[in-house]
């Protein structure tokens, strides 16, 4: 991205960039719509907003995205976190008993209480419902960025244990309760449209952040450099600690963005639902985006194209007809094949075919 | 005299070109081994010694030439097929398991088994008999591998590739690097042996003396182009230098100059200075004092305690005992960064694990400690980071196509000037450097010598440690010497040899 633009255009260089493959995958999944399915492109225009399959793949890609961004730094830094769903599950359940806290026993005053179905009443204002939840997906991030950095527990256990426990944690917040949310207000985070889908603003927004963030500052190469060689990063003076609990604290926050959206789009806390599974979808994302698992270089863009990778599959099987309970093995299969193409043997292959002799 | 066809040869390798992008790493090169030879491969950092072993390895495909392997042209696909050849490389760095016992080490894949599982007891005790046969040595195969020293890593390693890979070709890529004189003259021992039951050696070394000591020929490779081949007692020691490095040297007579000039020069207060400093089980209880515009060589054996010391100085480890001043103030919180504060900074002595970061590009490893000092948020810009890399490229003669190459593609004399570059940006007041000049050629060694005596004549305190006697005391102002973990002496510059070995000794 950073790149001085000193040697020439050269096809070596493409093939070697880490947006190229999961450009290139995603691209051949939109031809083979492009070809097999009428309309797939179409775009209607309603109220001055815009409406298809393409734009439906970017808005469902939104929390995915939202999670790969932070699941990138975490995997650049070697490590991995499991816990993004149960995350997004808990602070579905902080937002909505911040707007909506009658259902677990509070006491309302009685003028209020009659408000309490109106689409127009919440109980706490939505800057504040947003900002604590955010605050507390932080924490959990730092929770498990504590365990990792400081307690030096293997990423994926330290992980684990929010994973499992996060759920049971969102259904404590709420008592048990599937709460569901009224407020009009909250659920245009997930349904708002303003021309594009307002998620995909909000995904643009935590991009710019993480780059800026990563980019602009010194953070990025300390991750890159912590990933790669920790030992070499800790003797050149790098606090490597520090790295990564800022890494897994940030994957926390885009792990609270994602569940607000999720939220939103479904208009409940479901402790159960939201974010289910999604953080093997992330993972992949960031995996397909080309960073290692192993840590060091990561892209940022290439792990956002990863994660549309994995909705455009989704959805085409969907505009293919293939029925809802075969969809994983198909996603399986469609994985492999992904994978395959990251592998040395393969891209050499590619590569051979692809640059002529003695270019 | 060898014919063309590579007939009562080992190994005939004819015309090997191979290129690199941007880099012409062999071309058309030749090379024999015969039976029951022990053949040195000699050259400068990046001159092709490597890539030719790849290619006789599987690890890289040559772009051209014909290898002939006991009279039979081959073609090496893979690493594993080189060993199914017969070929087996001991590498510098131990591609061994750490985390797997001795034993386990040198049998796997090749367990005796007993009921359907493995039977420890034959395999403990075959593992142990192989060590004393082939190596005489004896030592705890139950424990593991990660647990001995370097040393004893590699002896397994060759234990390994001659029992179980039943090589005839052995690779030797600097295996002495890391050897005390002792185990040096062990290996040797193996290897005169295994010369005499036909097996052939190619023995890479940085070490000059070793290669008189123990090889029949040696060939020289210089920028990818083959120099020669010749008998090793036939050739003079100064031309075999001429011809490695293309140039003769009189660097040494420089640095005995720079140094006595630059001797002048050393300040009257330590910047550093330990007292009664040590760690027990590592480092016992020291004094140390380091001058500004001073060198302090430390010499010792492997395992001597110097490294350790090093650790210990630069805050790696907290010390059990005494203390530690720079500059007058002393220092109670140990940790790299806390270090690199008081203006210290420590080129360790694994290149590989503790100094470069490989992924990064030469820029960013140049500009790491400095940036690591300066936090997040201060960030250097693009074009501050490229002013300071090239700098420094230019100032040590880093030989890179660019400041946005890979390190891990550099060679390791030069992926050791970025080392010292990334420290040199930082400005330090203390340079401890392990082992700077550890598996790179003579012509960058001197080099690097040169670059400390220059570094301590701008004013700042190095400590110098190398296993090679020889380099420290041509280096230093003041030798220390350490044995079995503590220091055991101290000299000024005008010391002799022997005097400093007979103290590395403990005698």
């Amino acid at each position: 991205m950073m790149a001085k633009p000193k040697s020439s255009f050269s096809m070596r260089k493409i093939t070697e960039s880490k947006l190229f493959f999961p450009f290139l995958t995603l691209a051949i999944i939109l031809v083979i719509d492009l070809i097999a399915i009428p309309n797939f492109f179409s775009i209607q225009v309603r109220d001055g907003n815009l409406y298809g399959s393409v734009i439906d793949i970017m808005r469902n890609a939104s929390t995915v995205m939202l999670l790969a961004l932070g699941m990138t730094l975490v995997i650049a830094t070697g490590g991995v976190d499991l816990s993004v769903g149960a995350v997004m599950a808990i602070a579905a359940s902080v937002a909505a008993i911040m707007m909506n806290p009658v259902i677990v026993g509070l006491e309302l005053p009685p003028d209020l209480m009659k408000f309490i179905n109106d689409p127009q009443f919440t109980y706490s204002p939505l800057w504040e419902v947003i900002v604590v939840t955010l605050i507390v997906a932080t924490i959990c991030g730092l929770w498990n960025g504590i365990l990792v950095a400081y307690i030096r527990i293997q990423p994926m256990v330290a992980t684990l244990i929010l994973m499992i426990a996060g759920r049971g944690i969102a259904q404590l917040i709420t008592n048990g309760v599937r709460i569901q949310i009224f407020y009009q207000p909250y659920a245009f985070i997930g349904q708002g449209w303003i021309v594009l889908p307002f998620s995909l603003y909000i995904v643009a927004f935590v991009f710019l952040i993480t780059w800026v963030l990563t980019r602009r500052t010194a953070i990025g190469l300390f991750i890159e450099s912590v990933g790669t060689n920790f030992r070499s990063s800790m003797y050149s003076g790098i606090n490597e600690r520090r790295v990564k609990l800022l890494a897994y604290s940030f994957c926390g926050f885009c792990a609270g963005i994602a569940g607000l959206v999720a939220s939103s789009n479904i208009k409940t806390s479901d402790a159960f639902n939201i974010g289910a599974g999604l953080e093997l979808d992330a993972i992949l994302a960031v995996v397909i985006g080309g960073t290692l698992m192993s840590g060091g270089r990561f892209s940022l863009l290439a792990s956002l194209f990863g994660a549309l990778v994995i909705q455009a599959i989704t959805t085409s099987m969907y505009a293919f007809g293939v029925p809802a309970f075969a969809l994983q093995a198909i996603k399986g299969v469609f994985v492999i094949f992904i994978i395959l193409l990251y592998s040395e043997q393969v891209r050499a292959l590619i590569r051979k075919i692809s640059a002529p002799k003695g270019a | 005299m060898p014919d063309m066809d590579g007939e009562g040869l080992l190994v005939s390798m004819r015309g090997i070109n191979k290129t690199f992008p941007g880099v012409q790493a062999l071309i058309n090169v030749d090379f024999d081994l015969r039976y029951g030879e022990i053949h040195a491969l000699m050259g400068g950092n990046g001159a092709g010694k490597s890539t030719l072993i790849k290619v006789l390895t599987g690890v890289e495909h040559p772009d051209g030439g014909h290898i002939t392997l006991m009279g039979k042209e081959v073609h090496v696909r893979s690493p594993k097929h080189a060993q199914a050849l017969g070929i087996s490389t001991v590498y510098q760095e131990i591609n061994l398991c750490p985390n797997l016992t001795v034993a386990e080490n040198i049998l796997i894949g090749r367990e005796p088994m007993r009921f359907g599982s493995i039977d420890w007891k034959k395999l403990n005790a075959q593992a142990r008999e192989t060590l004393v046969r082939v190596l005489g040595m004896e030592i705890d195969v139950t424990k593991v591998l990660g647990s001995y020293s370097v040393a004893i890593q590699q002896m397994v390693a060759i234990v390994r590739a001659l029992e179980i890979e039943g090589a005839k070709v052995l690779i030797l890529d600097e295996p002495t690097s890391s050897l005390s004189i002792r185990e040096t003259e062990q290996l040797f021992e193996v290897m005169r042996k295994l010369k005499s039951e036909g097996v052939g050696i190619i023995f890479i070394t940085h070490f000059i003396d070793q290669v008189y000591q123990i090889s029949d020929r040696v060939t020289i490779i210089r920028n990818g182009l083959l120099v020669g081949t010749y008998a090793t007692a036939a050739l003079p020691r100064m031309e075999l230098i001429t011809k490695m490095i293309g140039k003769t040297i009189t660097v040494l007579d420089e640095m005995s100059k720079a140094k006595a000039q630059s001797a002048a020069r050393i300040g009257k207060e330590p910047v550093l200075e330990a007292r009664d400093f040590g760690q027990p089980g590592q480092v016992e209880p020291l004094d140390l004092e380091v001058f500004a515009g001073e060198v302090l060589g430390l010499a010792g054996l492997v395992g001597s305690g110097r490294t350790e010391t090093a650790a210990l100085l630069f805050g790696l480890e907290t010390p059990e005992s005494g203390s530690l001043t720079v500059e007058g103030k002393p220092v109670n919180r140990f940790s790299p960064q806390e270090s690199i504060k008081r203006g210290l900074a420590l080129s360790p002595e694994d290149r590989k694990a503790a100094g470069i970061v490989d992924e990064l590009t030469v820029r960013e490893n140049i500009i790491l400690a400095l940036q690591a000092g300066q936090g997040w948020f201060r960030y250097l810009n693009l074009p501050k980071q490229y002013e300071i890399a090239e700098k420094y490229m230019r100032l040590l003669d880093i030989s890179t196509p660019s400041a946005d190459q890979l390190v891990k593609n550099l060679s390791g004399g030069n992926q050791q000037k970025v080392i010292l570059a990334r420290w040199l940006a930082t400005n330090p007041r203390v340079l401890i450097l392990d082992e700077p000049t550890r598996g790179i050629d003579v012509g960058a060694k001197a080099e690097i010598q040169k670059l400390v005596l220059a570094l301590a004549e701008e004013g700042k305190a190095c400590v110098f440690i190398s296993s090679e006697l020889e380099e420290v005391m041509r280096t230093s102002h003041r030798i220390a010497v350490m044995s079995n973990r503590r220091k055991v002496a101290e000299f000024g510059a005008d010391v002799d040899e022997q005097t400093v070995m007979q103290a590395m000794a403990g005698e």
